[in-house]
């Protein structure tokens, strides 16, 4: 059966990991090629780097840190952040990248999806939401509002539409990030999550809100995602990769231990 | 060394990568004459069956004499499906034919129940002994990302499910292919790459 898959995500600048990190064993504990080694022996399926030293002089430095990663592990490795045009998504995918997400870029240039896709086949194309919900009535049209630029800027999109939209255009997977959940740890936005998921025929990585096992529990039934990304829960040493898979699959959901 | 043939299939970087790990030495022939010196030819691919087409005529003939000459030959996802006949995918396109059956898209038999493609992490069920499939166990997963599939035949080594059962690992003779991506599917996809690398070894005389 087909695992549910569970992501780490390294939030990089100028080529280390933010969001403090602090955990035992490690000599340079923002180092995010140490990182990836720790969390590819602890079993996770995937890594995304998302880079917010987003400038082109940060092109090469990102580069850098793609390499280094990869040279870790052996898995799936997306990159995010900065990605504006097809050069960067080439020398993403060049420095060792399997795939790259694209966030503003594909609101603000949407043939940029299809560029990519055509180039490097869809596989390689994220399409990452970031999305709120709307209170009812005040915009009737909007159930889950899209934001660009980092969630600061409006974008009058519904998340569930461009999904679709993006699925269309040749997106291989979407990352939907809750920007209501983000940073909470009150869990992952299973309603929002399960409405874009329902709507699209590939793959949806819920994104925001992770706190305790139950979250990836509930996010993985009630929201119906495929796969599911934590940053701070698994780079603070507070759960392991390894004791949530074990959790998880004692409660019935596939995964790859 | 091994030959990596490029034929514009997407990125050929993590395969690369995962030989320099274990060790096996990997060049990209720029023209179907320099295969001639390779002691092992790998046939990667990513995204649309269609893109087989730039593997002409020179290409094809110069794979299938090195393979009746002994070399050991590595089908990677769309690279297994073109050792099949051929795919629903390019009807119009013929695979090398060196395996028998045509691939098919998985959405006929999902029946919407299933995403496609299927995308992930998949278990693989070992059907019979075989040199690629060498010490990796029935429940071992690996990455697959992939809308068609090939059938499962009698060279079939391991076979996986999403809706139905299909090819996951092929080997025949000297010919020997996966579905899934032994580059990006950890210390599992490792071992099956260097069980490979072990044959093209041989087939070079030990170098």
């Amino acid at each position: 059966m087909l695992s549910k898959r569970i992501i780490a995500c390294l939030d990089v600048r100028d080529g280390k990991v933010v969001k403090g990190v602090n955990f035992e064993g490690l000599r340079d504990a923002g180092d995010p090629a140490a990182l990836a080694r720790r969390y590819n022996v602890e079993g996770i399926d995937e890594v995304v780097i998302l880079d917010v030293t987003a400038t082109i002089e940060s092109r090469q430095a990102r580069a850098h840190t793609i390499a280094a990663v990869a040279a870790e592990i052996f898995l799936p490795l997306t990159v995010g952040g900065g990605i504006r045009t097809e050069d960067d998504a080439a020398a993403a995918i060049d420095a060792g990248a399997d795939k790259v997400s694209l966030n503003t870029a594909a609101l603000s240039d949407p043939d940029l999806i299809t560029t990519l896709a055509k180039r490097y086949g869809s596989q390689a194309v994220i399409v990452a939401i970031d999305a709120k919900h709307v209170e009812a009535g005040l915009q009737s049209r909007l159930r889950y509002a899209v934001f660009a630029r980092s969630g600061q800027t409006g974008t009058r999109r519904d998340a569930v539409e461009w999904a679709r939209e993006a699925t269309d255009r040749g997106a291989g997977e979407i990352l939907l990030t809750s920007i209501d959940r983000d940073g909470t740890k009150g869990g992952f936005d299973c309603e929002m999550t399960a409405a874009v998921s329902d709507a699209v025929n590939i793959p949806v990585i819920a994104s925001g809100g992770a706190g305790t096992f139950d979250h990836f529990a509930d996010v993985f039934t009630a929201g119906h995602a495929d796969a599911a990304l934590a940053a701070s829960i698994f780079h603070f040493n507070e759960q392991s990769v390894a004791a949530l898979k074990q959790f998880l699959a004692s409660t019935g959901i596939p995964v790859r231990l | 060394m091994i030959a990596l043939v490029d034929y514009g299939a997407g990125n050929l970087t993590s395969v690369r990568k995962a030989l320099n790990a274990i060790g096996a030495p990997v060049w990209t022939p720029a023209v179907a004459g320099e295969l001639g010196r390779a002691h092992g030819i790998i046939v990667p691919g990513v995204g649309h069956f269609d893109s087989t087409k730039a593997l002409t005529d020179e290409w094809r003939t110069a794979i299938k004499t090195m393979v009746e000459d002994g070399v050991p030959l590595l089908g990677i996802c769309v690279g297994l499906q073109w050792l099949f006949e051929g795919s629903e995918e390019a009807p119009d396109i013929k695979g090398l034919s060196l395996l028998k059956g045509t691939c098919f898209n998985f959405t006929q038999h999902v029946n919407g129940r299933l995403k496609v493609p299927h995308v992930g992490w998949n278990s693989l069920e070992i059907t019979r002994p075989s040199r690629l499939m060498a010490g990796v166990t029935s429940g071992s997963q690996v990455y697959f990302t992939h809308s068609y599939a090939a059938p499962v035949i009698d060279d079939t080594a391991a076979v996986c499910e999403y809706g139905v059962r299909f090819s996951a690992a092929v080997e025949h003779d000297r010919v020997a292919a996966v579905q899934f991506h032994p580059e990006k599917s950890g210390d599992t996809g490792l071992r099956i790459l260097r069980n490979w690398a072990n044959l093209s070894r041989r087939s070079s005389g030990g170098a």
